[in-house]
């Protein structure tokens, strides 16, 4: 035996020894791998403390060991840890292997004798492919200082911003015309009440004019090649038609646009715009665009109304796509959310009741700035409402819709509560399940709002008709609930009723992370590469999510978020180089036959044929170790680092050893 | 332990997604049959299909291949590399004897915790019902010395006898 | 011609014998040719399965057995697994048996215990059941019911009553939405029809309760007709032979017992779908609903037959004459003035 192994069993507290006997499996460990190198085997509480990585430094360096085991949690989590530990000791990183015992074991199964025999035997392939890893040496590349922010509400107006402020150069892109995202929409912030334009415009402002912003509107991400450091990214600006040079934000050729269009973005379907617009007269850019599909000219060949009109000759209906490059080395994706369709919930009659509204739509309604001047009135367009009802939870904590918690709707539901009776007077219902006011100065807004005289009714809504069944109903809209505190069922007639929607995934969500390389929840948000310790991070190394994109959030929140996610990439940027996996395949001259089985499989174009020697050679930097040359190579001439046929084979007889007894439940 | 046949199984994880599937199946504490050994690869698209077979020869009853959702790969399409040669490798076991159900491709999205237990329970028990291998193994299920591996421990399971083997 | 297999269900030779008249004449205008099961029994209705499950799921499961014999092409007419059935409660307990039979095999393996008794065997999953709505609104499409008007039913004012049963809790997922489905609604304005937006279209129609519990019933056939009258509803169109009963039958008896005065005739839409095709309202089982919908009708320049009127309900207070006096003198009969 040339090898030295150490194995080191982790107890978790009780995470693993709670169900693994893990003292037996070291004491098997030292006794019956002895042949196949093992020279120590210890369990400890916690391996991953600094304690327990001072013992595996201190074998190390005492025993000389030469490969390392530790039998503890998923690689995922702390295969990075251990690397250190070891290097920290002078051995190689690569040169130790994490056996899942916990996600794995521990937490899946119950029998203790099952699960230690299990535990056994992942021990016994760890051990066997250990013996087969190389030494490995980490590749630097350097990092593209530059960075892209997916998203221009106001999560990714912050990144940007921090960004930008640290001296680096920001590629902010919004699908949309303006940035401002959402909260351009709102009237006032909870609980503070502040005028949400007034704190969000200087910011949007402040992004279009930095000199660090490359703010490209009206754009979208179609590709994403490279890695960490060195991504090359694809945006597509779409033809605006207008002239940005030339465009002077004037508005005249909005004004005399003939063609009126249902806003169904911005003013969330209440209101008008032209088919040539800027969504808000506070824009940012505060150049328009052209909506083709409504435009007149597109459709009819004649108006060019704008055109005529335009004093610098800005419109250019000859405009196309353009897809423009930038390389970059983070990615920041800011990408928000969508409202959930309430007309899903039928039962509700958002979309066949014309006096339900969402939330989005009294945003709208009593933003000063909306299609009411902020008066809340009716869909009718003048009666002011007498009773209002809130309804909470539309479409979340529902196992028929979102399992989740949107989290802002209570807040939300309170803000329009008080909006309401402070500008209407009337008397307003709000129907919850739960108040959730959990943040700084919630409650207390809680709290003011119940002092106005909202009243709160507990209880799911069953649904909102106008089928009267009394008097004091005719013509009204009736929301029939359970009122848990009072125990019995309720018939409330109001004027107007508030569905405080949640937020959902956006709908593309799915396909955007796909191009990003990274992974949606179940519930679809981007996930997170850890939920508590590294919630901006995700799986993809140089990809961060900030905002809604992760999960519902409010603005704090948000904010933060940003910021969080720039401090990471500055981070990043001014390390300068990025280490990478050495995982990568490579060819054997020697052996390779040159019969280019393996050229056709690299989808990344890595593996080029030399004809002058007959053989294919793997680019280094292409290669994003898959393996599946490795796999395919009838001669075997391919070898893959980290995930060797040596390695892979040995860990197969490994877990196959004679001596284990079957494990079963 | 009980009297029932306890198999073993070989279960072959890509790193992005089965691997975390079963990574969640953990931290969601949802409970699987014991009897699956988990090898973590970078992509599905790495198992050569002799791992396979060096399995099946050295002990185990059956094995799981599992990888990423069509379309979903973390390298762009090797998971239907991945496929084609399951497909193949299902020729080659009715060839050799062995029944082809004794592989499975199981495709588990890191969000699907869920289907990764209920697939490897589901799996256990599909593999329970044909029996052991007997590949490598003494007729009581006993692991042959590692001498005898590869030599005259073959054994055609009688149900082979009847099934059409593929001109 | 599109063939599917029909399971009546009791009502329709009964209390919707229109339902019956109706559906049977516009098939063919629609190009559908019903075959209906040999030997058929009754599906239970709503009460059997809430008192002894495995003997009301054989009930049941018998006929889809049944129907499993007439699937293949017989005499080259074509052959079909989608069982329609064109009462909600027999469809609902049908598509139930399917659904649950499947869900859990210890239920379908004690169901098809009963049912070997009698030779017989139902694989779950085997047939399709559908509603004669969705048939005709998805498989023959509104387009095509379009063309095949020639009375167009403008101006008349109805309300789409689909009642409780049929979209839930849609084991298959084909309507629209289980609290307010359009279905009814699409169709009956295909036929020219004025359809109002009802909120009570899924509402339940009292059910069984006029027998046990009538105070209960008469309030939600109250609400019913009570809520088509205010929207201006001339008519209540149903898809469902016990909603039609209920709203029909107990309509008098409600507003005795309210002391109100509604008149909301309530008609089958597959007697609509006739008027519509131009059929003669004879042919349709149109005139013998209680509440008569005659007048309504003539506002669209439909003539109904006269039928036998049903007899005039009895005066509350009227007694009941007493019986004949004793007398001395036989053969001779007297009654008490």
């Amino acid at each position: 035996m040339t090898e030295k192994i150490g194995v080191y069993v982790c107890h978790c507290g009780s995470n693993i020894a709670g169900v693994v006997d893990v003292e037996d499996v070291a004491k098997w460990a030292a006794e019956k791998l002895g042949h196949q190198g093992v020279v120590i085997a210890r369990d400890y509480k916690f391996m991953c403390s600094s304690l327990g990585q001072e013992l595996i430094e201190k074998d190390i360096k005492e025993l000389g060991l030469t490969r390392v085991v530790v039998a503890a949690c998923s690689p995922h989590l702390h295969e990075k840890t251990f690397r250190i530990a070891a290097q920290n000791a002078g051995l190689n990183p690569y040169l130790v292997e994490l056996a899942s015992i916990r996600e794995q074991v521990s937490w899946v199964h119950t029998d203790k004798a099952v699960a230690t025999a299990k535990s056994k035997a992942v021990v016994s392939g760890a051990v066997s492919r250990v013996i087969e890893n190389a030494p490995l040496e980490e590749i630097k590349v350097p990092i593209n200082p530059n960075t892209l922010v997916v998203g221009g509400g106001i999560a990714g107006i912050q990144s940007a911003l921090e960004i930008a402020n640290a001296g680096f150069h920001v590629y902010l892109v919004e699908r949309e015309p303006s940035i401002g995202g959402h909260m351009a929409q709102f009237d006032k912030t909870f609980p503070t009440l502040d005028c949400s334009a007034c704190i969000l415009t200087p910011r949007m402002v402040e992004a279009g004019t930095h000199p660090n912003i490359t703010l490209l509107t009206w754009s979208e991400v179609v590709n994403v090649a490279g890695y960490v450091g060195n991504f090359n990214v694809t945006i597509k600006k779409k033809a605006r038609f207008v002239n940005e040079e030339l465009c002077t934000g004037c508005g005249i050729c909005q004004e005399k646009c003939p063609k009126k269009v249902i806003d169904d973005v911005y003013e969330a379907g209440l209101g008008y715009r032209k088919a040539v617009y800027t969504p808000f007269a506070q824009a940012v850019p505060n150049y328009p665009v052209m909506d083709k599909e409504n435009c007149i000219y597109f459709e009819k060949g004649t108006c060019k109304a704008c055109e005529k009109f335009c004093p610098t000759n800005a419109i250019d209906f000859n405009q196309q796509d353009q897809l423009l490059n930038v390389e970059v080395g983070n990615i920041i994706l800011a990408t928000g959310y969508d409202l959930f369709d309430a007309r899903r919930v039928s039962n509700y009659g958002y979309g066949r009741l014309p006096n339900v509204f969402t939330s989005l739509e009294f945003e709208r309604l009593s933003n000063a700035a909306g299609p009411t001047n902020g008066n809340i009135v009716l869909r009718d367009g003048k009666t002011m409402p007498k009773s209002v009802g809130i309804i909470h939870c539309v479409g979340s904590r529902d196992r028929n819709f979102n399992n989740y918690c949107s989290v802002i709707c209570c807040m939300q539901g309170l803000k329009f509560a008080h909006l309401v009776h402070e500008r209407t007077g009337a008397t307003v219902y709000n129907f919850y399940i739960d108040m959730r006011t959990a943040y700084k100065a919630y409650d207390e807004f809680y709290q003011r709002v119940l002092e106005e005289g909202t009243l709160f009714v507990r209880g799911k809504v069953a649904e909102v008709t106008d089928a009267a069944r009394y008097s004091n109903e005719r013509g009204k809209l009736i929301v029939q609930t359970e009122d848990t505190l009072a125990g019995k069922q309720r018939r409330i007639p109001v004027d107007m009723v508030i569905l405080s929607s949640g937020l959902q995934p956006r709908h593309d969500a799915k396909e955007v992370g796909k191009m990003f390389g990274i992974s949606c929840s179940t519930d679809g948000w981007f996930t997170e590469k850890h939920p508590k310790l590294d919630p901006v991070a995700t799986m993809t190394e140089g990809i961060y999510i900030v905002g809604c994109a992760q999960g519902p959030k409010d603005i704090p929140s948000s904010v933060a978020q940003g910021a969080a996610a720039s401090a990471r990439v500055l981070d990043k940027i001014l390390q300068r180089e990025v280490a990478l996996e050495p995982i990568k395949a490579t060819v054997n001259k020697e052996m390779c036959s040159g019969c280019r089985i393996c050229n056709g499989l690299c989808p990344f174009n890595a593996i080029a044929f030399i004809a002058d020697d007959n053989v294919s050679e793997i680019n280094p930097a292409l290669c994003q170790g898959c393996g599946t040359c490795v796999a395919a190579c009838p001669a075997g001439a391919i070898s893959g680092t980290g995930f060797s046929n040596e390695q892979i084979n040995a860990q197969i007889d490994g877990l196959l050893m004679k001596n284990l007894e079957p494990v079963g439940a | 332990m009980t009297d029932q046949f306890e198999p073993t199984i070989i279960g072959f994880t890509c790193n992005w997604c089965s691997y975390r599937a079963a990574d969640l199946a953990g931290t969601a504490r949802m409970k699987y049959a014991p009897n699956v050994r988990l090898i973590r690869l970078m992509c599905s698209g790495r198992l050569d299909p002799t791992f396979v077979l060096r399995a099946l020869s050295g002990g185990a009853d059956g094995v799981m291949i599992t990888g990423c959702h069509p379309g979903e790969c973390h390298y762009i399409e090797q998971n239907y590399k991945a496929l084609r040669r399951f497909l193949l490798l299902k020729r080659v076991l009715t060839g050799l004897g062995i029944e082809p159900e004794r592989v499975k491709l199981v495709w588990a999205s890191a969000a699907e915790g869920a289907k990764f237990a209920a697939e490897t329970t589901a799996f256990v028990e599909e593999i329970r019902k044909l029996g052991p291998l007997c590949w490598g193994k003494d007729e009581d299920g006993r692991m042959k010395d590692d001498e005898d591996i590869g030599n005259s421990s073959i054994k055609i399971h009688p149900s082979s006898f009847e099934k059409e083997v593929p001109a | 011609m599109n063939k599917y297999l029909l399971y009546p269900g009791c009502s329709m030779e009964s209390s919707a014998k229109a339902y019956m008249e109706s559906m049977n004449t516009i098939l063919e205008s629609l190009d559908l040719h019903f075959e209906e099961i040999e030997d058929w029994n009754c599906c239970g209705a709503t009460e059997y399965l809430g008192i002894n499950l495995i003997p009301a799921y054989s009930l049941i499961a018998r006929n889809l057995a049944l129907a499993t014999k007439q699937m293949h092409p017989v005499n080259g007419t074509g052959g079909t697994r989608t069982v329609v059935a064109p009462c909600s409660a027999c469809y609902l307990n049908l598509a139930k048996a399917d659904h649950y039979m499947n869900e859990r095999p210890s239920l379908g393996e004690k169901v098809n215990e009963a049912l070997a008794a009698g030779g017989l065997h139902y694989e779950a999953g085997t047939l399709d059941v559908r509603h004669l709505i969705d048939i005709l609104v998805y498989d023959v499409g509104l387009e095509k019911i379009r063309e095949a008007v020639v009375h167009p039913l403008t101006g008349l004012k109805v309300v789409p009553y689909m009642g409780c049963m049929l979209p839930r809790p849609d084991y298959q997922h084909r309507w629209s939405d289980h609290e307010h489905p359009t279905e009814l609604d699409d169709l009956l304005r295909a036929l020219g029809a004025d359809v109002i937006d009802y909120p009570l279209t899924t509402e339940c129609c009292g059910g069984h309760m006029t027998q046990i519990g009538p105070e209960t019933a008469f309030e939600l056939i109250r609400r019913l007709v009570a809520d088509a009258d205010e929207r201006g509803a001339q008519m209540m169109v149903t898809v469902c032979p016990m909603c039609q009963m209920n709203v029909d039958a107990y309509q008098n008896e409600m507003n005795n017992y309210f002391g109100t005065d509604y008149h909301i005739p309530i008609l089958f839409f597959t007697q609509l779908m006739g008027l519509a095709f131009g059929k003669e309202p004879g042919e349709l089982g149109i005139g013998v609903e209680l509440v008569s919908s005659r007048n309504v009708l003539a506002g669209i320049g439909v003539e109904v037959p006269v039928t036998q009127e049903p007899a005039a309900p009895r005066k509350k207070d009227e007694g009941l004459p007493m019986p004949r006096r004793w007398t001395k003198h036989e053969g001779r009969k007297e009654t008490v003035k």
